[in-house]
């Protein structure tokens, strides 16, 4: 079988990379150890670039397994894009804190092979592997402090819940094998398509895979793990488990639903549907009572999951306009959510390193210790509120969009409870910025020192949020161009 | 052969698998419960392929089966070593005292 190289040759270079690092890692000894991360961001760099050069392409390899077309290149970037910020604010935080620099990287590195697989899967196999690829290392990484009860706490309650999900998929997925003889995503929507009544057996084969699905990108009713493992985790993992492996999962969801599954969307729909409103309704809700700041992001991150959720519940079976509409919604969102919660979680890092706190109330006066934080927290909250002239904005008006391409009665009652929720999440956003702002500083307060990586990555961020909610043709001209059913 | 035996066999193995995963409380014994539903994933997996679909050239369920195999090993040596970990800091592996985090 020939094999297309550069087709997955962003594959390879990051997974060279993650080699490297470990290679490294075993024979610089001290402070040279410190050079781990810059071969990272290169190696993150080389990926990139080949990413980039797959743009406009459409190549498929492995039998159809693999497809690289202009919606996997948008996710591939939006990962890459990820993990650069994300190194960016991990270093100081690894550097200083005593932690296993080299091991940390290269699980790092290893679990965004997975994810820039994941937009390319069209096999279930393939799926499979790339999600396990995402988990395995991000379990590990949970437990990164190993003396510490709350990461060990964090890692086994995240273990447990994402090997859990993976059985209740897989048996899924047997299901699925068993009635359509394929394990192609494309092959499964023709069997199904072909095969005329629906069997029961096979729609609860399709709710357990969503169900596996909907504990990575942790809606409600299988949420409950998040917040107790983003708050315990060191906090880049929390940032990369909150932003990258939830958009991994959203990656599969997609791809799944709107290929295999696509000709059952008229079951799948409106449950997918009723999940975003309890995700967002719940996650906004207990986001309220929040002291805790990694809490109130890790709920305000489930609440973003249900929004983009509410594109799955307007797809309807053979509707290719209204189904490629909410496909480039849920992409637009999923980068705008990116944009905005790593900053949110570097602002926090760069809080919680200096002065170990992270609780709420301690954010008081963050403005005249550091306005630049400051400045990046009120953005980034107002981006993740929606409010103009954010990239958030823009993240919600895509939605909207998707569910006007054809208004339905479901449609309808998705816009509502979307409307509320904004309203109600603003609350809570506002209440940090509140604090920043207008709250006394506590005596005795360290001054922040971020670092200039993590500044850059806050500034960069910070502007992106900004110019991409004045200018949001720069996301949605490219997602507007992604079908995720390419031809060939 | 019929396929009711294997079928019979995976859901029972599932359905313990289930049943341990939230009846037991020793993690290394929920370890074992999720394992336990893996591999009634495989023994449908293998069924389906031999009983069903026996001509499918690429023989996608059992190479399914074996890179599941692959994985649950991965998983389960992360798994023991998570479970070690927090033995080593709390001297217990029961899941209900791992409760430092409410809400």
């Amino acid at each position: 079988m020939l094999i297309d190289w550069l087709a997955i040759a962003p594959e390879i270079a990051l997974t060279v990379t993650a080699l490297l690092v470990l290679f490294a890692d075993l024979n610089l000894r001290g402070d040279a150890k410190q050079l781990v991360a810059p071969i990272a961001g290169l190696g993150t760099v080389v990926a990139i670039v080949f990413t980039a050069i797959l743009w406009g392409d459409e190549r498929a390899t492995f039998g159809g397994m693999f497809v690289v077309n202009e919606y996997a290149v948008v996710f591939k970037l939006l990962f890459l894009g990820a993990l650069l910020a994300i190194l960016g604010i991990s270093w100081r935080f690894f550097a200083e804190g005593r932690y296993y620099q080299g091991e940390y990287y290269f699980l790092l590195l290893t679990s965004f092979v997975g994810m820039i697989i994941m937009p390319s899967a069209r096999d279930l196999l393939l799926l499979f592997v790339a999600l396990e690829t995402v988990s395995i290392p991000a379990f590990i990484m949970a437990g990164m402090r190993k003396r510490s009860l709350y990461s060990s706490e964090a890692a086994l309650k995240f273990f447990l819940i994402g090997v859990l999900s993976v059985a209740l998929m897989l048996f899924g997925i047997s299901l699925v094998y068993g009635f359509t003889g394929t394990t192609d995503l494309a092959g499964i929507a023709a069997a199904i398509a072909a095969a005329g009544d629906v069997e029961p057996l096979l729609l609860a084969a399709v709710m357990l895979v969503v169900v596996g699905f909907g504990f990575k990108i942790s809606a409600v009713p299988f949420h409950f793990w998040a917040p107790d493992t983003y708050a315990g985790s060191p906090l880049p993992v929390a940032a990369m488990l909150a932003v990258a492996s939830k958009a991994a999962g959203f990656a599969g969801l997609l791809a799944i639903a709107f290929i295999a599954f696509e000709p059952l969307a008229e079951f799948w729909a409106p449950v997918l549907g009723v999940i975003a409103i309890l995700t967002m309704t719940l996650g906004n809700l207990i986001a309220l009572q929040q002291r805790d700041l990694i809490r109130l992001l890790a709920y305000s991150s489930v609440a973003q999951a249900g929004y983009m959720l509410i594109p799955f519940g307007l797809a309807r079976p053979g509707a290719t306009v209204v189904n490629d509409a909410a496909v480039q919604a849920v992409l637009f969102y999923l980068i705008a959510y990116a944009v905005m919660n790593i900053g949110a979680f570097g602002v926090a890092i760069a809080v919680h390193r200096r002065t170990g706190i992270r609780s709420l109330r301690d954010y008081a006066g963050l403005a005249q210790q550091s306005p630049l934080m400051a400045m990046g927290m009120t953005v980034f909250l107002l981006s993740l509120g929606g409010a103009p002239p954010t990239v958030g904005l823009w993240a919600k008006f895509a939605i909207v969009q998707a569910a006007l391409t054809d208004v339905t009665m479901f449609a309808v009652v998705l816009m509502v409870f979307l409307v509320v929720n904004s309203v109600i999440a603003f609350f809570y956003y506002l209440k940090v910025v509140k604090t920043m702002w207008m709250d006394q500083a506590h005596e005795g307060m360290p001054a922040l020192e971020p670092g200039f990586n993590l500044s850059l990555v806050v500034i960069v961020l910070m502007v992106g949020t900004v110019v991409l909610g004045v200018l949001p043709g720069l996301i949605s001209d490219a997602t507007s161009l992604t079908s995720l059913v390419a031809a060939g | 052969m019929s396929l009711v035996g294997p079928l019979l066999l995976a859901t029972f193995l599932f359905c313990v698998g289930v049943y341990g995963l939230i009846a037991r409380r020793n993690a290394v014994l929920v370890l074992i419960s999720v394992e336990m539903m893996l591999v009634s994933v495989n023994i449908n997996l293998v069924a389906f392929q031999n009983l069903l679909f026996p001509a499918e050239a690429a023989v996608s369920g059992q190479m399914f089966a074996l890179f599941i195999i692959a994985v649950a090993a991965a998983e389960a040596g992360v798994g023991l070593a998570i479970i070690l970990n927090l033995f080593r800091n709390r001297a217990s592996v029961n899941v209900d005292d791992v409760d430092l985090m409410r809400w």
